[in-house]
Formats: structure tokens, sequence, C-alpha cells
């Protein structure tokens, strides 16, 4: 034999199972060498006798498990207590026999598969195939002779002696020496990935660099590529530099961590919802302020009518002061601002300013920054939601989700131990629902109560469905009779206080807001009447029904707004301006629905923990309804978009909304709530909630503004677009006259009239788009096949591996009993 | 931390950076954690020892069950005592941190659990995982015939190759298929 197979089991480290490379070489022998000896029918195997005499040299009847260590007599154990006095030799069909051998347990425990979690030399040689992959990534496909160690012995060839003479030494000088032939970028991964410690990856670090630096220094640098080198150095560094400057800008880390400690991942998906929101209006807020407003606010055009004095009514209506600023549409000219000429804007620019000064075109700009933004912000929500999907589609269908429950549900971040307890009560509970749903899944209901529960649900449905439209209808009376009501005063000039008729343009406002807020309640209290067998269908339904209940609202604000309100505005003296109108009724939008939403905080949850705690003296705290205060997010983040169009400076208002509601949220549910008492699946409803914010929220935004730029005609006397039928209109007269001024872009408007305007464009990109998603879908559909067939080769392998193993029992039964004879001679291994 | 030699020189700094997937305010942070942790005297030691009582004091670890499990795991000692170095403070922190790949976690999320340090979840690594989950006291653990169940049922569904015990990349494989893991498996300071 030419290995000193060393099965010694009273040496400690090996006992224990600990890294170490000298154990690496009896490990990832111990197949081939034993396969070799049984076959090849030598004497009986020294290393079995050897480790057989060492562990009880007077008991040779049986192998009795329970003479092992006691470490390994626990591992063992498979929760019966029977320890050995069964059958011996039995073949079953699992691998858990109690009456193995200890040197096929030994082996068994030494396992490739089995050493790849914890052994260091099996990690060296997994990553020393990863790198040789990266190399030969664009190299013929290499043959199997070259493939070095794999973590099954089954795969590699019988006979084949490459790795057999490999020690932890020569697989670590290989793994740097493709560590070094990688990019500096593939290396740096490589090493963070290795799950190795820290000094370990700091040793092969250096020795990489040190071998780099050798080859490096032998060959002469021309001093170009010199520089080069050192340029491409510097310009790493200042780009991790930067990195960590940007994250130690990390904005709300404290609160965030708080509310992750206590409540866990589910709460914190709301505060991160919020954030994301914030960034997106920021954005929004910084293209605009930059193209539309410094500019028209360094060059303000000339007022027409006086400015009214401030009251403390703007802050809520946004008209009166506000009005003619630049909050609004109706502020911004529609000539070309010139830099000489400040003062006197309305007559045309003197001839010597032309060629020296700079000049904007206002209606222009404005024109391409609504649709800059709209666009941007479009693809950055499609490669969020693409990325969110992405993470939790599964391709493979399996049914099980009680491993998956066990194994990833303990949330890390969740510190304080009551909430600790309370996670710990949770997944019990969702652990125990599985485990009935397994056992009962063959009991039916009968059919009497699948009827009765089918009334229930069809008459909650009916309930919420009914109390949803007569709410539209309200609403649609109500906003066309303020509508009359303002064409009447205007028209009368009646001696109400201007106050008064400012403060009566609330009312809508605070009816839609009311109306957000009361109908939610009357959902949760159907969905309570109604019993739905499984906590993910009540969210869902739920989920719905609120969805439902603001797109409609939103749907017939949209109507009064774009039909009925344009549509007065040739023959009324208060909609002279209708955009600038909507962008005022919009803007009283966001203001009452955020103080709705701080009321409803204060009273709803504030309230409700004094009244719980006093009167009924329960110790349980309400609970964070997440999926409703997302929508409400969702709703607010609809208006923001709705109105960029017709009042630029939104999205400030909109970023210091989401700044107040984030402390007031934040404080609320420290003090008042609990962590949730059913379980939150994180990132479906993440999913779920970006796909909304997506579809229906931005893409009914960007209907309306399509809509509105397309078809409805532009105000008169103000705004950008003043004198045109439609802004498409006025956006394409402008290009053209850019066009006759600069004839360098003669092929701009070409392309317009070639590419943007021809059906035949709009035809092919769809049948690519068609095309591109069939095939992506048959791709997953022929990955679904090779799972399937993996997971069967697998189970094969599992049925080799035990009738090896059962073999090698029974060959080592058959040889012991001739060996009983050999014990008192010396085996020389 | 006034002291210089409690502070970290710059090149072991970058050289943390490399090879963990800490930032440098989160490296900056640890050192400071684990010298509050040291002892007066030990400050001056080059490579300093924490042991596993002082680390299960951070607030971030106190009431997690699986506490100590994770300084088992983490620790290089030679009597397996559980105690930490700097290093390997920094390894469970890049490990648990934001930007560490799923392999890296699932890798490690399998060390801590397989409490026997065998190199796979076996029926017993799997019962005092199960505890770990459910609680603490008597009362709020699972009866043994629920037990027996769902450990069938668990390795029913994740025991591709039938031998009894989940190993490493059947363990990988079960968390490839949850999108919340690398989310959960988070530990900030």
């Amino acid at each position: 034999m030419a290995h000193n197979v060393n099965f010694d089991l009273s040496h400690p480290r090996v006992e224990a199972g600990l890294e170490s490379p000298a154990d690496e070489e009896g490990v990832h022998d111990s197949f081939s060498q034993l396969i070799a000896e049984e076959s090849q029918k030598e004497g009986p195997s020294d290393a079995i006798e050897l480790q057989y005499q060492q562990r009880n040299p007077e008991d040779k009847d049986r192998d009795n498990v329970a003479y092992l260590s006691p470490s390994e007599n626990r591992r063992w154990r498979i929760g019966s207590d029977k320890t050995g006095e069964e059958d011996k030799g039995r073949q079953t069909d699992s691998l858990l026999k109690d009456s193995w051998s200890s040197a096929t347990l030994k082996i068994l425990s030494s396992m490739p598969s089995r050493t790849i979690g914890r052994s260091r030399g099996a990690i060296i040689s997994q990553y020393y195939n990863r790198t040789a992959e990266l190399r030969r990534r664009t190299q013929r496909r290499a043959s199997i002779k070259d493939f070095s160690r794999s973590a099954r012995p089954s795969i590699r060839g019988y006979g084949v002696e490459v790795d057999t003479t490999d020690s932890a030494e020569k697989k670590q000088e290989r793994l740097i020496q493709n560590l070094q032939n990688l990019s500096a970028v593939d290396r740096v991964r490589l090493l963070k990935e290795m799950p190795l410690n820290l000094s370990e990856k700091k040793s092969l670090r250096r020795l990489t660099l040190q071998m780099t630096k050798q080859t490096r220094s032998s060959s002469n640098l021309r001093c170009c590529s010199y520089l080069k080198f050192h340029i491409i150095l510097a310009l790493r560094h200042s780009w991790y530099n930067c990195l960590s400057f940007l994250h130690s800008l990390h904005l709300w880390q404290m609160p965030l961590k708080r509310v992750s400690g206590r409540f866990g991942s589910g709460v914190l998906s709301y505060f991160l919802f919020l954030k994301t929101l914030l960034f997106f209006n920021m954005f929004l807020f910084l293209v605009l302020g930059s193209f539309l407003v410094v500019p028209q606010a360094v060059y303000p055009p000339e007022q027409l009518e006086n400015r009214k004095s401030f009251t403390g009514l703007e802050l809520f209506t946004g008209g009166g002061y506000f009005a003619n600023t630049l909050l609004y549409y109706g502020y911004y000219s529609n000539h070309t601002l010139h830099s000489c000429s400040k003062n006197n804007i309305s007559s045309p620019p003197k001839p010597e300013c032309d060629s020296k000064s700079l000049s904007y075109n206002m209606p222009l700009a404005y024109f391409f920054t609504i649709g800059l933004s709209f666009f941007v912000t479009c693809i950055i929500l499609v490669y969020s939601m693409s990325k969110s999907f992405g993470q939790s589609f599964r391709i493979d269908k399996s049914n099980g989700m009680l491993a998956m429950k066990v194994f990833c549900s303990w949330d890390f971040k969740v510190i304080k131990r009551s909430s600790v307890r309370l996670l710990s009560e949770n997944i019990r509970t969702q652990l125990k629902e599985l485990l009935g749903e397994a056992h009962h899944r063959h009991i039916r209901s009968t059919i009497s109560d699948k009827l009765v529960r089918l009334v229930m649900h069809g008459l909650g449905w009916i309930l919420c469905i009914g109390a949803t439209a007569g709410c539209v209808a309200v609403i649609y009376y109500f906003s066309d009779y303020m509508h009359k009501e303002q064409l009447k005063s205007s028209q009368n000039d009646s001696g109400d206080p201007e106050l008064l008729k400012e403060a009566s343009l609330l009312a809508l406002p605070v009816l839609v807001s009311f109306i957000n807020l009361m109908l939610p309640i009357l959902f949760q209290f159907t969905a309570w009447m109604e019993k739905y067998n499984s906590p993910s269908l009540r969210t869902f339904v739920s989920l719905s029904r609120n969805l439902i209940l603001k797109v409609s609202v939103l749907g017939v604000l949209c109507f009064h707004w774009l039909k009925r309100v344009a549509g007065s505005a040739d023959n009324n003296k208060a909609f002279k301006c209708w955009e600038s109108f909507v962008g005022q009724e919009l803007y009283r939008f966001l203001i009452i629905d955020f103080i709705f939403t701080l009321l409803a905080t204060l009273f709803g949850e504030l309230l409700w923990r004094s009244f719980s705690d006093k009167v009924l003296k329960r110790n349980r705290r309400p609970g964070f309804d997440i999926a409703k205060n997302v929508l409400d997010l969702i709703y607010g983040q609809t208006l923001a978009w709705l109105g960029l169009l017709f009042a630029p400076l939104l999205p400030a208002v909109q970023i210091l909304k989401l700044l107040l509601l984030f402390y007031i949220k934040m404080s609320s549910v420290m003090m008042n709530c609990q962590a949730p008492s059913r379980a939150y699946r994180v990132s479906q409803m993440t999913t779920i909630f970006i796909t909304l914010l997506c579809f229906p929220s931005f893409l009914g935004a960007s209907v309306c503004v399509t809509y509105t730029m397309w078809r409805l005609p532009s105000s008169e006397s103000c705004g950008p677009f003043r004198g045109n039928k439609t802004m498409i209109q006025a956006g394409k007269q402008r290009i053209v006259e850019l066009v006759k001024e600069n004839p360098n872009l003669y092929f701009l408007a070409e392309a317009h009239t070639y590419l943007v305007e021809n059906p035949l464009v709009l035809f092919v990109g769809a049948t690519i788009f068609l095309i591109v998603i069939y095939f992506q879908s048959q791709v997953v559909d022929g990955q679904r096949k090779i799972i399937a067939l993996l997971q069967e080769q697998i189970e094969n392998e599992g049925e080799d591996k035990k009738f090896l193993i059962t073999r090698l029992q029974s060959v080592h039964e058959r040889k012991r009993t001739p060996a009983r004879n050999l014990t008192s001679q010396d085996s020389g291994c | 931390m006034g002291t210089t030699a409690s502070q970290l020189p710059k090149e072991s700094l970058s050289e943390y950076q490399e090879l963990t997937f800490l930032t440098k305010q989160e490296i900056l942070l640890a050192h400071r954690r684990f010298t509050e942790l040291l002892e007066g005297d030990e400050r001056n030691h080059p490579n300093p020892r924490v042991p596993m009582d002082a680390i299960l004091t951070l607030t971030e670890l106190k009431s997690n069950p699986f506490k100590k499990r994770i300084c088992q795991v983490f620790s290089t000692s030679e009597n397996r005592d559980g105690s930490l170095t700097f290093e390997d403070f920094l390894d469970l922190l890049s490990a648990f941190s934001d930007s560490a790949t799923l392999e890296i976690k699932s890798h490690y999320a399998f060390r801590i659990f397989d409490f026997d340090d065998d190199g796979t979840l076996d029926y017993g690594d799997l019962e005092k995982l199960v505890n770990c989950l459910t609680g603490e006291t008597a009362d709020t653990r699972l009866s043994s015939e629920e037990m027996r169940q769902l450990i069938s049922n668990i390795l029913d569904e994740s025991d591709i190759d039938k031998d009894g015990t989940v190993n490493l990349s059947e363990f990988q494989h079960v968390i490839s298929r949850s999108p919340d893991f690398v989310s959960s498996f988070k530990i900030v300071l």
C-alpha cells in the first residue's frame, strides 16, 4: 500500500473534526483506497484492523456503537435510544443504521460532501476549481483528466491519479497561481467570497501579491504603462473613498436600526419604501429645479396682477399669495429668456443682445424636462421592479415550505428580548399551522360549509364594492356642485369674503381624505366578519379592496379636473388659467392628505393604545398595518406625479411631507405599536408594492399627463404654452423654429418624422419584444426540466453511496471473523 | 480609545476593506466596540482575544438564541472556547453584513446550525435548531410527536440524496429558494 491511511480515532483533532491540512490526505483518499483494497481482494484491511485494535482489544465480537467515544455516540444517535443491539449489517434504505462499524462511520464522517462545509482544504480546492473555471472560460472544454478534485468522488474516474497525491500546500500553491492570473477585480471579489477566516485570507493575499510583484519586477515596464498603472490605482482608490463617503451619508441609519431591532423586517420595509420615495422626489426636485425653476427665478416675468397679501390660509389652499409664483404652471413664460433683457422682457429683444447673450427657450425646456423626468422615473421603476421580481420568483415549483421556514425564518436583526420572544411565538405558530396543513390535507369540508363561506365572501365583496361605488358617486356629484358654485360666484362677484371663498376650496380634499380614512375601517370590519382560511389570502383581499378604492377615487378626480375644469376654461374668468388651478388642487390634496394621516396616527394609534391599556387592560398593543400605510404612501406619490406638469415645485412639497411623515410614524410606532403577530413575507410584499407603484400609480399619472399634453387645449393667458392649441403642438412648433434657426439640427427633425411618427417602428419594436419574451419562457421551461433530471441523478448517486457503504460493511464483517486471530499481531501500518 | 495602541494602522484598515464586505466606517465602529469589551491591560496586547462571555454581552447578540454557536463558529482559538480576536469579530460582521453574498451567508448559516460540527445537519442538529427557534422554555417547545413529524417532513423536502442528513449543497439549495434569507441574516452594529 502506498499510503498510510490514518484512521486513528483517538487522535483528538480527527475526532473533533477540526480543519487541519494534515487530515485531508486521509480524508479524500478514503474511498478510492478502500475500493482498491476490496476489489483487489488483498488481505484484511490493515487500517481497519489497526483502528479496531485500538478501539478495544478485548471485545472482538460486536461492533458495538456504544463503545464509541461519547461525542461520536451523540453524533450518531438518531433520536431513538437503541444503540446497537439491533441486527448488524441489515441493509435498509437509509444510512442511519446504528450498527455500522466504527470504520464505516469514520469514513462516512469524512466524506467530501460532509467535509466541504467545515474543512479548510476542501474550501481551498473548491475555490481552486472556481478560479480555474474563470480562467478557462474562453478556452475550449478541458478533458476530464484536468479537472481537479470535486466534492463527489464518483465523478472522478477510477484510476485517475492526478489528485490523490495533492497535499494541501500544493493545492494552495495552485490556487495562488490561479489567483495571480486573474484580473485584480476578480481576485478581490474571489478573496472576499471565500468562507475562510481572515488570517488565512490575509496570508493568501500576501502570497499572491508577493508572487505578482516578483513576476512584475522581472519585466521592465515602459514608462507609459507604468504611468497608466498608477493612474488606474489612483482612480480605484478614489472610487473606494467615494463609495465609503456615500455610505457614511446613510440617511436615518440609527432610527431604522432601532425599528428593525424591535419590529423585524416587515415594519422596516415600510420605512425603506418611504426612503425610496424620498429619493425619487429628490431626483425630480433636482431636475425640475435646475432646468425650470432656477432660470425662471433669475428672470422673473412681469406681474400682470397685484400680488395678494400673505395670510396663513395659503399654506393649506395654495392659492392667494402662492397663486402667481414659481409654484405653478402659470408663472412660467412662453418665450425665450435672454440674459441681457432682464427688465424689459415683453418687448422684442434688442438686436445687440442676440449674438452675445445666453438664451434659454422656456417652453421647449418645460416640455423636455417634464418628458425627461417621467422617462427616467419610468426606467428606474421598471428596473427595480424587475430586479425585485427576479429575486422572489423561483423556477422550480417544489411544494415544500417547511424546510424553508425552519432554515430561513429567523430574523437576526431583532434585538429586543420581547420581540425575540414574539418572533419565536410567530415561528412556532407558523410551524404548527404548516404541520397541521400537511396532516389534514385530506380532510374536506362539507358542501354546506363551503356554500356558507362562499355566501359570506360574496356578501363581503358586494358590501365593499357597493361602498366604494357609493363614495365615488358622492365625490362626483360634490365636485360637480363645487365647480358650479365656483363658476357662479366668479360670475356674480358676490359679497362673500375672499377667505371664505378660498376656504371653500378645501371642501373637496377634506371629503376625499375622509373617505380614504373611513372606508378601510369598513373593509377591516368586513374582513373580520368573513373568516379566511389563510392569512395570506386575507392580506391579498384587503390589499385589493383598498387598491380598488384608491384607483376609483383618483379616476373620478382626474375626470373632474381634465374634463370639467379644463373644459370650462374658455368661458370663465376663474378658470382662465386652468392648469394653475389644477396645480393648486393637487397641492391642497397633498397637504390635506398629510394632515389627515397625522390626525389618524395621533388618534388612531395613541388613543387606541391608551384606551386598550387603561380601559380594556390588555397587554397587547395595536399592530402596525403595513399594507394600508404603504398604499397611503403610493396614493400620495401618485398625486405628486400627477401634479408634476401643473406645479413644478410639487416634489419639494412632497419631500417635506415625507420627511415629517418619517419622524411622526417612527415615534408613533415606537411608542404605540408592537411587533406584528402574524407572518409577513417581506420580499414578496415589497415586490407587490413596487409593482403597484409602477403600474396603477405611475402609469396612471403618465397617462393623464400624456392626455393633457396631447389633447387638451392650453390656456390662452398663462403658462409656457399659451396661445397654442395643445402642448404637443406648441412643442413641435418650437422645434420647427429651432431647426430653422440652426440648420445643423435638421437631422433631428428628420429623425423625429421617420422614427417617432412612423407606425412601422412601433410594430417592429413590439414584435421584437414578443419574440424575446417567448424565448425567455422557453429557457425557463428547459431549466425546470434540467432541475428535475439533476434531482433524479442526485438520488441515484445517493443510492450508489448507500450500496457501497453497505458492501464495505459486509466485507468488513466477513473479514473480521478470520481476523480475530490476528489481534495479537502488529499490523505494522 | 485614546491610546495609540488601540487604533488601527492604516494599511490594516485598507487590507480589511479589501478582504471583507465591510466599509471603512463599519470597520472603525467594530474596532471601537471591540476595544470596549477588552479589560484595561489587555488593550495593549498585540492581538487581544475576548472571551465568549464578553462577546455575548453585546446588545446585538444578547437575545439571539444562536449566540453561542455564532461565537463558536467564528472563533479561531485552539481550545474551542468561543473567544474571538478582532479579526474573528470582523469575520463575523462581514458574514452578517449588508453586502455579503448569499453564498457566504448560507455557508456560515450552515455551520451555525450544525450543532455537532460534523459537516451535515442530522436529526439531532435539526431538533436543536427547531428548539432554538421556538423558544427556550419547556412550554414553548413542540411536542416530540410534532418534532418527529416536522423533522421527517424537512428531510423529505430537502434531503435530495436520501442519506438522512442535509449536507451543505442541499442546504444551499433550500436557501436559494427563499428570497428573505439575505435580508434576515443580518447583524448591524
